[in-house]
């Protein structure tokens, strides 16, 4: 260091170098350094909503019993040995005395071959049914389905609220009102009754219409089910999409962006949409749970999925000619779908908490 | 506030008309007319059922027929038992109006009680043990409540007994239907009272000196229902819809039952019937609802 040309001021605070030698300074050890690091990690939103998410016991809870309940109806069929449509057959002949077991009992045709053989069957842990069919693997079946209508009728909701509400939002004026009076009228139709009544009305128009499809097994009810879904549940989702982007677009950054001349999707994409992300994750998580409700609820109408397909809220249905003397028949599935209901719901309410910070 | 009420009533208007299009279109889009049963019927006969009953006519005319009758309080007849649709809907509703509405009234009242206390006592035992129980309330649908109800309670241990029109015994379908609007409204007092209790004005009635138990109900409880208001309009229609099942499984006759038989016999005329009726029950909840609000609240803003 050059200290040559200091000024020589009595006031300088400057330091004198030259007083100085190399061995006055000492290095700064490792751990030193450390101690300047900044302590904090940069986090993103996602980030710091998982974080937050983590923390909350029940909705951790939840995800577990989610997680278990996903992995047990993707593994199981592959463990037993028995159809959802198919009464059980011992040594390859129809087992007529299966019907009606309790759980993990044994028909005696199948007791007298374990006996003969010494094999072990593989037990039915929740009994049979009333025409004999392993109920534990229909109620696998029957979660299947029942999630995978409410995750399926969940996607559709949030693609097309997004889609109409960020539309209606993002244009505003004109177009904004006439897109908004038509949500209001569609959210003033009693949905329940118009999903029974085009159940009712698709069941005898699609039937014929898909004989010999793969959609044929799924039923027209499954199929109307979702049209009604797509034609009514979205409102709820774009109305509070284009509530969102009303406060968003109004934000300087979209005013910069709109200055550069982005084009109106880009901005959408990029700048306004992610910024609604919390909004579209609470509500999809809410969504599926009513969903598998109203699922459910089609179903125990005797409108939901085709025999021999089960849905939970079918077996619940089909169990109570027999409630009093199989009671089990229709505990079970009552109790899982409660059981992914109260996650569903509980987890909802953790993401809120976590990613929706005005909410309190 | 004036222009408000007719915009609301036109648009329910409007809302009432779409049902009509949709059920009596969707009705008419089912291949196969009513008279086609599996005897055979001459083609005269079924021509001459049909130009009685004016299905002849193009479907724009037959809407309109249907649409004037409707309005001069003519629903038609059910093609299941030939009876007049109208005497029939009204009987059931009455049935099914005692219930509702005995559901409705228990779901108010308690979910208020139960919101109010689970505010007061927060984070405490009592509140900890209502969020567990309507947690608990909100995850099961009505109709596995009702099955498990009848199962326990009726069949097991005979305790209540089953239905009967003669000496009904309201006990478990109202429990059974008031659950789900009761979780509901408990969770929506305790929030709002929760809010209400922050507020400033509370705040100066305690530093007046206003009695605990006169800053709760009168400061605080009066403002705190208002947000449970606008849950009547949906609560009519959850009980409506819920009340399909709940009379099913408990075997009472009322219109939910008649719903739920009229679309196994596919008897459109009915089907059709109570879906306008019951649509029209539910738009006119919604409109008094949203009218009551505005009326209760005035800081709300138009629109």
């Amino acid at each position: 260091m050059d200290n040559a040309n200091l000024k020589k001021n009595f006031l300088s605070a400057q330091i004198d170098l030259s007083k100085f030698s190399s061995a006055n300074f000492e290095k700064a050890t490792e751990d030193e350094k450390r101690q300047q690091d900044v302590m904090g990690e940069s986090t993103t939103f996602f980030k710091d909503g998982m974080r937050r998410l983590r923390k909350n016991p029940l909705a951790m809870a939840s995800i577990v019993v989610l997680l278990l309940i996903v992995l047990i109806i993707l593994v199981a069929p592959a463990f037993v040995p028995y159809s959802y449509d198919q009464i059980i057959t011992v040594d390859g002949v129809r087992d007529k005395g299966s019907a009606n077991l309790g759980m993990m009992e044994y028909s005696a045709r199948e007791q007298a071959y374990m006996d003969k053989t010494g094999e072990k069957l593989f037990p039915h842990l929740f009994g049979t049914d009333g025409l004999g069919r392993d109920y534990f693997i229909r109620v696998i079946y029957g979660t299947r389905v029942s999630l995978a209508v409410g995750v399926v009728a969940a996607v559709m909701v949030v693609i097309i609220g997004i889609i109409y509400g960020s539309i209606a939002g993002y244009f505003g004026g004109r177009v904004d009102l006439i897109m908004m009076r038509i949500v209001d009228i569609i959210y003033s139709l009693p949905d329940m009754l118009i999903i029974i009544l085009l159940s009712v009305v698709f069941k005898e128009r699609l039937g014929a219409l898909f004989e010999g499809t793969v959609l044929a097994k799924l039923g027209s009810n499954m199929i109307s089910m979702f049209i009604v879904f797509g034609l009514l549940y979205w409102v709820g989702m774009a109305r509070l999409i284009r509530g969102q982007i009303l406060t968003i677009k109004n934000n300087e950054y979209v005013l910069a962006a709109k200055c550069i001349g982005t084009s109106n999707r880009r901005i959408l994409k990029t700048h306004i949409l992610p910024n609604c992300l919390s909004v579209i994750i609470i509500t999809t998580a809410l969504q599926i749970p009513s969903a598998i409700f109203t699922e459910s609820y089609l179903s125990f109408l005797g409108l939901g999925v085709s025999v021999p397909l089960s849905s939970l809220g079918s077996l619940a249905n089909d169990a109570r000619a027999a409630m009093q003397s199989y009671p089990q028949r229709l505990v079970i599935p009552a109790v899982v779908i409660c059981l992914i209901v109260l996650a569903l719901n509980l987890l909802g309410d953790g993401l809120r908490d976590a990613f929706d910070s005005k909410l309190d | 506030m004036t222009k408000y009420i007719t915009k609301r009533i036109l648009l329910a208007i409007v809302s009432i008309w779409i049902i009509t299009l949709i059920t009596f279109f969707t009705m008419n889009a089912i291949p196969g007319g009513p008279f086609n049963k599996e005897k055979a019927t001459s083609a005269a006969v079924i021509a001459t059922l049909e130009a009685r009953y004016n299905l002849d006519k193009p479907l724009g005319e037959q809407y309109v027929l249907y649409m004037t009758n409707l309005l001069h309080g003519d629903w038609g007849i059910s093609l299941h038992s030939g009876r007049d649709i109208w005497t029939d809907i009204w009987s059931r509703f009455q049935v099914s109006a005692k219930l509702g509405g005995r559901a409705a009234a228990v779901a108010i009242v308690i979910g208020i009680v139960l919101g109010s206390i689970a505010a007061l006592t927060r984070n405490k035992l009592p509140d900890r043990l209502i969020v567990f129980f309507t947690t608990l309330g909100t995850a099961m649908p009505s109709f596995v409540l009702a099955t498990l109800l009848l199962l326990v309670f009726c069949l097991k241990l005979s305790l209540i007994p089953v239905w009967s029109s003669s000496d009904p015994n309201y006990i478990l379908p109202v429990i059974a239907l008031s659950v789900y609007p009761m979780a509901y409204i408990t969770r929506l007092t305790k929030t709002s009272m929760l809010d209400a209790l922050n507020q400033d004005y509370v705040r100066t009635a305690r530093a007046k000196g206003v009695s605990k138990v006169k800053v709760i109900f009168v400061h605080a409880l009066r403002n705190a229902l208002i947000p449970v208001i606008t849950y009547v309009g949906p609560m009519v229609a959850y009980i409506l819809t819920g009340s399909m099942v709940v009379e099913n499984i408990f075997t009472i006759g009322g219109l939910g039952s008649v719903f739920v038989t009229s679309i196994n016999n596919r008897d459109y005329p009915v089907i059709m019937a109570v879906t306008i009726f019951l649509a029209i029950l539910m738009v006119i909840a919604n409109l008094l609802t949203d009218i009551v609000y505005k009326l209760v609240d005035p800081r709300i803003k138009l629109d």
